[in-house]
């Protein structure tokens, strides 16, 4: 148990450290001769919030969700829609205050999709959610392309496939343009994504530490005899799955308000996919591995473009190939077996090894 | 009447007439039976008799085709698992269930998921109510493993404990959700001579540390004989035999059922 928690507060602070660090160098400019890291940064972070959302369906409810990024596009949505009703109705709040509205807004949307989503599907046992999320992904993105949104003096008007007739021309605002996508206000700054990050890990750990998270760790052990000792399962899977799609709700917001244009295209299959890649990568159930996966396979692509200028185009065929071989390193006996001898080599006396709950 | 009455409140667990269909076989057949309180009940039979068939229907897996279950005189027929946990039936399983990726020590914790009250939000925001709560739940889960001899392995990973303690862990962690009966299903499965005679003492401590009552399936007679004190023999899904541990397994009928014709 104390090593679990030491392990524990080693992620979390570590995280924080390395999260005030980077938000503090980047703020007073020491970052600025190195335009890949700076520009690098907020994405970063906001993948990580991501992988550690998805990490709670995946690694701890045990169920494969293929349509994360349908909850991201729906915080991108509602995000960017309430941020600019705020800017244009109010223009004077302040964007720290816009942008905490919008994140709660874009959160607690998120979890309704969610919630709506688990509902059915989380009474089912069996692959389903892989199958419904999957859906959801897509048809979010669709929708998404294709929704127009025109604010006026009247209020805001919806037009789906075209945008809205009779609004006000004198007053009218588009807000969100279909697949042209929306202009945001630039609220979102590193500090936000580093506060918003730490809070994310907080969570995660706090929450598979406590009573909740046991639950749908039972669950994903095993269902049965989660049931036998009284748990209500169905409760659990959708506490965790929403959770999972608020947060990842949020990530999207974070995102539609660090870019000055977006557009829906890009939360598509292949984007939830990429992010599972960095959960399973980093190890199902860790946090820490999904802070650490994200970060290096994130930057992975981008280093190696700047490695040499040849590489450019070989770029992703080396990041498959590394993919590959992190893949086995994790999961070909050969290497579990080698990796047992090394870590027995460095510790002979340690037999206790806490696996599960160790974020 | 008063002695009826009297007879009645001494019964934790009634059977009446319990049946289950699955498609052309009947896996279970007009089963009756009664535990009283505080007993050590054996459930015998040979390979494919519907032993754990019961089980699944007393603890909601199964929902009987006909029939009815009495818990302390309550009526819990067609309740679900979690239902009939909460109102007092733990189990443990014959192809052990451990929560593999937990620590031995979580696994009990689970067992006592419903003995705290603390809600998600107070857990994830570490209320002081979840300090509390936690704090007691570790305390007695390191007691309960004590019992079982599991105090020095509570950190480890409960898929790496050798066999005879998981199947420790998982009377541990069932007694863990405080039931009224207790069911076991093989316990001694895998275990050595020299394991099932600690085990045969450890059930009954844990009857008369918790008050507990005990119905067991068994293929071992040398458990059987030992610990339990009444039997009822399945054979084919109906009953073959009930009454007292000696003189049923003297029965001719029980011996022939065993031995074949
Ligand atoms: N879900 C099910 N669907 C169909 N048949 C089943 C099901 N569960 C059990 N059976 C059948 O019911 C019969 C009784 O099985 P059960 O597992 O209860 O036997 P058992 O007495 O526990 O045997 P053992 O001593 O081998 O554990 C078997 O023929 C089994 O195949
Ligand atoms: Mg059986």
């Amino acid at each position: 148990m104390k090593k679990q928690k030491l392990n524990n507060l080693i992620t979390l602070g570590g995280t924080s450290v390395l999260c005030v660090v980077m938000a503090v160098l980047y703020s007073v400019g020491a970052l600025d001769g190195n335009h890949m890291l700076k520009g690098m940064l907020v994405l970063i972070g906001i993948h990580i919030i991501w992988a550690l959302s998805l990490n709670l369906t995946v690694g701890i409810l045990g169920e494969l969700s293929l349509g994360h990024a349908g909850f991201m596009c729906v915080g991108a949505i509602f995000g960017g829609t309430v941020s600019q009703i705020i800017r244009a109705n109010a223009a004077e709040c302040p964007p720290g205050i816009r942008l905490l509205i919008t994140l709660v807004v874009s959160g607690i949307m998120a979890a309704v999709f969610g919630l709506l989503i688990g509902i059915p599907v989380m009474r089912l046992r069996g692959d389903y959610l892989a199958i419904v999320t999957l859906g959801f992904g897509e048809i979010m993105k669709s929708i998404a392309n294709n929704i127009y949104l025109t604010l006026d003096a009247n209020g805001l008007h919806f037009g789906f496939t075209k945008p809205p007739e009779n609004v006000d021309e004198a007053t009218a605002k588009q807000i969100l343009k279909g697949s042209i996508g929306m202009q945001t206000p630039q609220d979102t700054n590193i500090w936000w994504v580093a506060a918003i990050l730490i809070i994310t890990l907080f969570v995660m750990m706090t929450f598979i530490n406590s009573r909740s998270g046991r639950a749908c760790m039972a669950v994903r052990d095993n269902y049965i005899a989660a049931q036998s000792v009284g748990i209500n399962v169905t409760k659990y899977r959708l506490m965790a799955f929403t959770i999972s799609a608020g947060i990842a709700g949020i990530g999207g917001a974070l995102y539609a308000h660090s870019v000055p244009m977006i557009t829906f295209g890009k939360f598509d299959y292949n984007f939830s996919i990429l992010i599972l890649v960095f959960v399973v990568l980093g190890g199902l159930g860790s946090m820490r591995g999904s802070v650490i996966a994200t970060i290096i396979l994130y930057a992975l692509p981008e280093m190696l473009r700047k490695v040499n200028e040849n590489i450019v185009n070989a770029r992703m065929l080396i990041y498959a190939v590394i993919l590959i071989l992190l893949m086995l390193w994790k999961n070909a006996p050969f290497f579990i077996n080698l990796r047992e001898k090394i870590k027995a080599r460095f510790k002979k006396s340690d037999t206790a090894r806490s696996g599960g709950a160790e974020a | 009447m008063t002695d009826i009455a009297k007879n009645e409140n001494d019964i934790m667990l009634e059977v009446r007439e319990l049946s289950i269909q699955f498609g052309g076989l009947r896996a279970v057949d007009e089963l009756n039976m009664k535990v009283k309180k505080h007993a050590l009940y054996g459930l015998i039979g040979p390979n494919g008799a519907g032993k754990t068939t019961v089980f699944n229907m007393l603890t909601g897996v199964y929902k009987p085709t006909t029939g009815a279950i009495f818990l302390d005189g309550a009526n819990i027929t067609g309740k679900s698992p979690v239902e009939i946990n909460k109102s007092g039936i733990a189990r443990t399983f014959q192809n052990i269930r451990l929560f593999k990726g937990m620590s031995v020590l979580d696994n009990v914790k689970i067992g006592m998921h419903n003995q705290v009250k603390y809600t998600a939000i107070e857990g994830i925001l570490r209320f002081p109510r979840y300090f509390k709560e936690e704090k007691m739940m570790n305390a007695k889960a390191e007691e309960l493993l004590a019992v079982f001899g599991l105090e020095n392995e509570k950190d480890t990973l409960s898929q790496n404990l050798p066999y005879g303690k998981q199947r420790k862990l998982e009377i541990a962690r069932a007694l863990a959700t405080n039931p009224k009966l207790l069911l076991l299903d093989e316990p001694a499965a895998g275990m050595n001579p020299n394991e099932t005679a600690e085990l045969m003492n450890t059930i009954r401590f844990v009857r008369e540390e918790f008050n507990m009552t005990i119905l067991l399936i068994e293929h071992d007679m040398k458990l059987v004989s030992g610990i339990c004190e009444e039997l009822t023999v399945l054979n084919f899904g109906q009953e073959l035999c009930q009454g007292e541990t000696s003189a049923v397994l003297n029965d001719p009928k029980v011996i022939t059922a065993y031995l074949g014709e």
